[in-house]
């Protein structure tokens, strides 16, 4: 009887949703937003990665909760394993392989490196800071698969992801105070467009998002090994 | 270049419905990672290099290397 009542609810939502955008052109532009962007959006923000043009330029504010929402399920991992209690039983684990340990240590300045080119460059070529942030963890992510001895230290991946949160916020606030009179309004010069000191603000908060999703993503990985 | 989109996203649909039917929940998670890669790779092929990048590292590596460590603490076959 349930299942028959679920099926038929079912079947009328997806009967409502199925009218309702049945009329819809799929794919077609509704707004002229899009186009807007396009044309507009490099001498506006002086960013020429359009995609960055918008989620760090007129879209700073959603970034700014973005960032928020992945902060507070990191915090939300490490209080559930924290609250659950374990690793205070030591594993016996295996050292890692000799290729393993030797291709981390090759690879790890290297992998790092590159993180920080993507969320540096965030404004001129494809990527940005949670890319970037996201490539720095997978950094750690070897490291910590390759030598049991190297680990992140809480207490600094925990500094670096508040400073990274603060200085968004703050630059945002100082936006508000001298700029256009709206937060996160780029209030910097913007430059040349294709040069690396251009943008005004963008880079900055790019960095500021790449060091706070790579410290913060490095945490998880930490408390994930460790933890548990 | 249709060609090789489709060949991709039958390999990402096989990929997929491997993830579910495995047993062996280490293969499935390999799976699961297989259809990252290939999304993020359709992503990069579609002219969207800023989500592909997103796609590859927190899809394919980090989410996998989750999962792994999920399945060392718990059981490795279902059953």
């Amino acid at each position: 009887m349930r299942t028959v009542f679920a099926i038929v609810l079912l079947a009328v939502v997806g009967l409502g949703i199925g009218l309702a955008l049945l009329d819809v052109p799929f794919g077609a532009p509704k707004t002229g937003i899009g186009d807007y962007y396009i044309e507009h959006g490099r001498e506006e923000t002086g960013a020429a990665n359009t995609v960055t043009a918008v989620v760090v330029g007129y879209r700073a504010f959603d970034t700014l909760g973005e960032v928020t929402v992945l902060f507070v399920a990191a915090l939300g991992l490490g209080a559930v394993l924290a609250a659950t209690g374990g690793g205070s039983e030591k594993r016996e684990v295996e050292p890692a392989s000799l290729v393993l340990l030797t291709g981390s240590r090759f690879l790890f300045p290297l992998i790092m490196l590159f993180g920080a080119y993507v969320f540096l460059h965030g404004h001129l070529t494809p990527g940005g800071g949670f890319q970037g942030g996201a490539v720095v963890a997978s950094a750690f992510l070897l490291l910590y698969l390759g030598s049991r001895g190297r680990r992140v230290s809480r207490t600094w991946s925990t500094a670096t992801e508040a400073l990274g949160g603060l200085v968004f916020v703050v630059l945002g606030l100082v936006g508000l105070a001298v700029g256009g009179g709206y937060f996160l309004s780029n209030f910097m010069p913007t430059g040349a467009l294709n040069t690396l000191l251009s943008a005004g603000v963008i880079p900055v908060i790019y960095a500021a998002i790449g060091f706070k999703v790579g410290s913060e993503l490095a945490g998880v990985i930490h408390d994930l090994v460790e933890e548990t | 270049m249709i060609i090789v989109v489709s060949l991709l996203v039958l390999v990402m649909l096989a990929a997929a419905v491997a993830a579910l039917v495995f047993r062996d929940l280490l293969s499935a998670v390999i799976a699961s990672c297989l259809v990252s890669l290939i999304a993020s790779l359709l992503f990069f092929l579609l002219h969207a290099p800023d989500v592909a990048m997103a796609e590859a590292s927190i899809g394919a590596a980090l989410i996998t290397a989750v999962f792994v460590i999920a399945i060392r603490r718990t059981k490795r076959y279902e059953e």
